[in-house]
């Protein structure tokens, strides 16, 4: 199974998003009302991780598994899809407290009711993929 | 102490940013890039007739690989919770319970009150019939799938993997995260939250 890799690798994740708490809609909250530095110091640390991360993984040229070139986030200069898209996902991720990560995390957890805040997800990426021609980029 | 007592305990943020970074690290190493929300569009333009809309026709098998780690997670989320489950419940800053009270949200204190994963009164199958309960969970997740396709990212893809490239967009993505965080939690949950109309 050629995806095993990464089932695996997605399990680490679920379980990295458990126990850092970055699931918890409580710790969401936290967040944006300033209260703690524990999401701060979460995402902080990783960012400093990854940007030493990325620095070596380009001066060391490593490959990937198959021999191929590193894939590095290149995002796309449409700051507006940015600014308003960022605006628009942080208002549903204070409402649910979760990003999508979190989202499937919390199908594990066991908590049903978030199965149809994942299909109202999957309604709003339909959405946008529909009305995609009409929005700022 | 075994070694399962051991990683029950809560983590330490700093270990949690190590782990996300290694997480990280076995994608990019594997082909991949970090980025969670793209799995949203791919399971959309796995049914045949989404794809004659330009934004869904594309070959979303090479997103596949995401399928398979979106279903980890659910997996990860099980362990995490039954075997290696935290004997307390998540430890909330007193100010923000107080916040939360205001707005008649119960943080949990003991394991029986829960794991401090969600409110309880919120996330059930009965609070989507209300409207508090639908604006939040389903209005939520709508602006979840809308608003990280819209900018081309989430907290993985943008927050983490983006800033991490120096990524310029993905910096004015996380402003927006939080314009739009900021003003649900302090402007609009007062409202939802405390008005007789919800």
């Amino acid at each position: 199974m050629k995806h095993l890799k990464f089932i695996l690798v997605g399990v680490l994740f679920g379980i990295v998003m458990t126990k850092s708490e970055a699931v918890s809609w409580f710790r969401i909250q936290e967040m944006f009302r300033f209260h703690s530095i524990h999401m701060y110091g979460i995402i902080g640390t990783a960012v400093i991780l990854g940007v030493v991360m990325n620095l070596l993984l380009k001066k060391t040229k490593l490959k990937n598994w198959i021999g191929g070139d590193i894939k590095f986030a290149e995002k796309p200069e449409t700051y507006k899809a940015s600014l308003l898209g960022g605006t628009v996902f942080g208002l549903g991720w204070a409402m649910t407290g979760a990003c999508p990560g979190p989202l499937y995390t919390l199908v594990g957890h066991g908590v049903g009711v978030i199965i149809p805040v994942i299909i109202s997800a999957l309604l709003g990426t339909y959405f946008y993929g529909r009305i995609k021609a009409y929005l700022p980029h | 102490m075994n070694i399962i007592e051991f990683i029950s305990q809560p983590w330490h943020w700093s270990v949690s940013g190590v782990m996300i970074v290694l997480v990280m690290f076995l994608l990019t190493y594997f082909g991949q890039r970090f980025g969670i929300s793209s799995s949203f569009k791919a399971m959309c333009a796995v049914i045949p007739a989404n794809r004659k809309w330009d934004y869904f026709n594309y070959d979303w098998k090479s997103h596949s690989w995401l399928l398979a780690f979106a279903s980890g997670a659910i997996i990860g989320g099980w362990i995490a919770v039954h075997v290696i489950g935290s004997p307390v419940p998540v430890e909330i800053s007193e100010t923000t319970i107080a916040q939360l009270q205001e707005l008649g949200v119960h943080t949990p204190q003991t394991l029986s009150e829960g794991m401090g994963f969600v409110p309880a009164e919120l996330f059930n199958f009965k609070s989507l019939l209300t409207l508090k309960g639908f604006i939040l969970l389903i209005g939520g997740g709508f602006l979840v799938g809308f608003g990280t396709r819209w900018a081309g990212g989430c907290t993985s893809g943008h927050a983490i993997s983006g800033l991490s490239n120096l990524q310029l967009p993905s910096l004015v993505a996380v402003v927006g995260f939080f314009i739009g965080g900021l003003f649900m939690t302090h402007l609009v949950f007062p409202f939802i939250f405390s008005s007789k109309l919800f």
